[in-house]
């Protein structure tokens, strides 16, 4: 098992590099001069030029690529070119933000989904089935930000229950915190959920099929234990497996739901570094999301050999 | 299905303890901070470096300037507690005030003063107009300081009060040294609020305090000048990206002012009686519509010609501001309601639209259906909406029009380029200023026609560029009014750009807060929180 973990660990590291080139390459071809944003609307083009080169964006791209590899790999992802603050500590300011709004969605849509999906097969074809299905396509067919606006006029404005928008850290009160998580993580977890809970219902539909299921039942055996120890268990690989791609969902759900919210998170961080092409900024975001995501696809294979104790590594 | 069962109401419990945890605390901010909503995000620091507004505001917060204009268009001493000029306007000498002192607790010298007049006019145009006339600045001792003149300058108070970006703000001389081209990020200053940089959290949040060492001067406040008092503890900028939100906000109390939003949001946070919804900037903003003078077809002057009589203001003004309190036609190249506008030559854009009149002039300068690249950027309304309407007039007359869009990062670069249009040229590309940026032919930038040294468009047109160098040496009203007048007829003859009219952003904010000081720029200053 150790030698799987750091194989994998091992494995990363030329996926981070296609990455980074990759995110280098592209932002390199984008239109759009950070210089020039910079500048405002009233410099001349000599200005502008000044602080282009300034900035060193006249070097040539293997230059630049080389300049910015070194530093990464010397755990530097260089200076924003607007705020001058290193990219390190613009996302350190974000993560917390991004981490809780994640974290709590995550775990909040798995409570609710996997149980969800769970009844919905154990009720198939019943009203319970359909009612939990017409809430999955919603959850599908609902743009989030339409969501958001919806739950924010009901409970913030017409109920006045939660606040509208903003972060409150953890340590400023727990209070003040679930608070402000509470809206945006539905916004977040509905489309999420929706996939969880249909991709519940279908592998339990299928595991509840099984001979080994109707054995259970003929033996005696109570509902929830039939359905929690013989069928989710069984269920319960693929449904992980979904859980870990669907991460990628949050991270692009999470721009949405922070500019909606006004979450300071590293979802706004990247949009706003896109639209000022702040280069330093979008290439460190989008390694941390890469790393994001493959360490939780590490993680859920990890969580194979939990849930069934035939996988071996 | 027993523990299913068992599990439900421990659901419900759960779901009343989150009902309980959300009290309503939320939408009340502490009694001496100003949670405020600023147009933009703040991501530069250095207002020297860059001409973005949002930098230039928070100028106003750290920094102070030696002058300012108020109300009536007057720079009045700020910093500077007397001056004198001598009979020969040749030599101007200024003393600073007492008490005036950096947050970094030392006090502001002669020294300081210089070294960042030397800076800002290294940046900006009036600055190095400014340059040119400038004969040695020297101190004689820490309060006291020359500018000693080659040639005579008039604008010089003008200049050194300039209101908007960018504007000559006095910091240390030990940051003022740094070169113009490199950005300043340290915010020492001597201004009303002191800014917490470690707090700064860019994209989200700037903080400021009230600077107890800031001493402010006895006159009410106008404008930029005036006494600066500082009537809370705390400032928080917030940004919050999207209107709906921070509408949402703002009627919920969860922030104090919100300070430019779409006018379309007007109605709603009007039925809020806890709101005001106010106009509080005396000279709005004015929309643009600037040619490629490189490229054909509008290096042709009867083609930029012919727009004037199709480009229609009430349409364009409308889409961009909606009501019409929000906006007025401005047949000017000058902000309307200042002293330089008129109506000056401006007779083709006036009145009713001529489209024959637009297509003789079309046919006449040989126009045969060549592709028309208009620039518009769609993450910012008010150039998206000028850019539609006027694509719309432009196709009622026979131009081939080929409307691109994009973000407004991307249209600041490709609007520095003189390809053709095959290697990514353009034809047109619409923005706006600030009403303060377009007083008069010193600061209207659009207008200084000197071709490829000159602002993106690079319209060529050495009348224009004499006459603005005989207005700024005018030393009376009559003759710059004058000189105005003429420049604006050249410009509708020579058509740099068309004005395609003023508009106000509105501003709102909670009824609780009492002193807001109606300027163009928005100033925290004397605002209090009850």
């Amino acid at each position: 098992m150790f030698a799987y973990l750091v194989r994998r660990l091992l494995a990363t590291i030329p996926v981070m590099g296609v990455v980074a080139l990759f995110v280098f390459s592209l932002l390199y071809i984008a239109p759009g001069d950070p210089a020039a944003v910079i500048a405002g609307d009233f410099a001349t083009p000599e200005q502008i030029a000044a602080i282009h080169k300034k900035l060193g964006l006249d070097e040539p791209f293997l230059v630049r690529f080389g300049h910015w590899l070194w530093a990464v790999l010397h755990g530097d992802l260089g200076i924003s070119i607007f705020t001058n603050l290193p990219v390190t500590q613009l996302i350190g300011q974000r993560v917390e933000p991004t981490l809780a709004l994640t974290l709590t969605t995550l775990v909040v849509t798995i409570v609710f989904a996997v149980p969800l999906g769970v009844i919905a097969a154990w009720k198939a074809g019943t009203w319970v089935d359909r009612l939990v299905m017409i809430v999955a396509v919603a959850g599908f067919s609902l743009p989030a930000f339409v969501l958001a606006y919806l739950l924010i006029l009901a409970f913030s404005i017409k109920l006045d229950l939660l606040p509208v928008q903003g972060y409150v850290s953890f340590r400023d009160g727990f209070l003040p915190f679930i608070e402000h998580l509470i809206l945006p993580s539905i916004t977040l977890g509905l489309v999420y959920g929706a996939l969880i809970a249909r991709f519940t219902r279908a592998s339990m539909l299928e595991v509840l099929s099984q001979d080994y299921i109707r054995t259970a039942q003929a033996k005696g055996l109570a509902n929830d234990q039939v359905l929690l120890r013989h069928a989710l268990k069984n269920a319960a690989v693929p449904i992980a497996t979904v859980i870990g791609i669907g991460v990628a969902l949050l991270i692009s759900g999470v721009i949405v739901t922070e500019t909606v919210f006004a979450i300071p998170g590293i979802g706004r961080l990247t949009v706003d570094a896109i639209l000022r092409r702040d280069y330093p900024i979008i290439q460190g975001v989008v390694l941390l999301f890469s790393a994001a995501y493959v360490l939780v696809n590490l993680l859920v294979d990890v969580s194979y050999t939990l849930l069934d104790p035939r996988v071996r590594y | 299905m027993a523990s299913i069962k068992r599990g439900l109401p421990r659901l419900a419990a759960a779901t009343v303890l989150a009902a309980l945890l959300a009290a309503p605390t939320h939408a009340q901010t502490s009694g001496k901070t100003i949670k405020f909503v600023p147009q933009s995000d703040l991501r530069v620091l250095d207002p020297i470096w860059t001409t973005a507004y949002i930098t230039r505001n928070y100028g106003y917060m750290v920094y102070d300037t030696l002058f300012a204009l108020d109300e009536h268009l007057h720079p009045q001493p700020q910093m500077v507690g007397s001056y004198k000029v001598s009979d020969d306007k040749l030599t101007y000498t200024f003393t600073l005030r007492d008490h005036l002192k950096f947050t970094d607790g030392m006090p502001v010298r002669s020294a300081d003063c210089i070294a960042s007049l030397e800076r800002w006019m290294k940046r900006d145009a009036l600055g190095q107009a400014m340059a040119l006339a400038v004969g040695e600045m020297k101190a004689t001792d820490d309060r006291t300081f020359s500018i000693v003149l080659k040639k005579p300058f008039p604008l010089l108070l003008d200049a050194i009060g300039k209101l908007s970006s960018n504007v000559p703000f006095i910091m240390p001389e030990r940051i003022a040294k740094t070169d113009a081209n490199t950005q300043i990020t340290d915010p020492t200053g001597s201004g009303p609020f002191k800014f917490l940089k470690d707090e700064w959290v860019p994209g989200s949040k700037a903080v400021f305090v009230k600077n107890p060492d800031y001493v402010p001067r006895s006159e009410p406040p106008s404008w930029a000048a005036g006494g600066k008092v500082v009537k809370v503890d705390r400032v928080e900028w917030d940004v919050i990206p999207d209107s709906a939100t921070a509408a949402a906000a703002l009627n919920a109390g969860e922030v104090d002012w919100w300070e430019q939003f779409p006018p379309d949001l007007v109605p709603m946070l009007r039925r809020n009686q806890d709101v005001v919804v106010a106009d509080t900037d005396p000279l709005g903003s004015v929309g643009v519509a600037r040619f490629n003078s490189l490229l054909p077809p509008f290096n042709n002057v009867k083609m930029r010609q012919a727009l004037l009589y199709i480009l229609d203001q009430t349409d364009i003004m409308t889409s961009v501001a909606g009501d019409p309190e929000n906006w007025k036609a401005c047949y000017s190249v000058y902000t309307c309601g200042t002293p330089m506008a008129s109506d000056a030559g401006a007779a083709p854009l006036m009145g009713k639209r001529d489209p024959a009149k637009a297509k003789a002039l079309i046919k006449e300068a040989g126009y045969n259906g060549e592709r028309i690249v208009l620039m518009t950027a769609t993450d910012q309304p008010s150039i998206n909406a000028q850019a539609n309407v006027i694509a719309d007039e432009m196709r009622a007359v026979g131009l081939n029009v080929d409307l691109q869009a994009m973000d407004w990062g991307t249209l600041v670069n490709r609007r520095a380029s003189k390809a053709p249009l095959d290697k990514g040229g353009w034809n047109m590309f619409f923005t706006w200023f600030g009403g303060a940026d377009m007083l008069n032919p010193s600061l209207n930038f659009p207008l200084n026609a000197n071709g490829e040294k000159g602002w993106f468009g690079w319209a060529s047109d050495d009348k224009l560029v004499a006459l603005r160098a005989q207005w700024m040496e005018a030393s009376d009203f009559a003759t710059q009014k004058k000189i105005a007048a003429e420049m604006q007829e050249e410009a509708f003859t020579s058509v740099p750009y068309i004005p395609t009219g003023q508009f106000v952003m509105p501003t709102a904010f909670r009824k609780n807060l009492k002193g807001v000081v109606p300027a163009p720029v928005v100033f925290l200053w004397n605002v209090s929180k009850e």
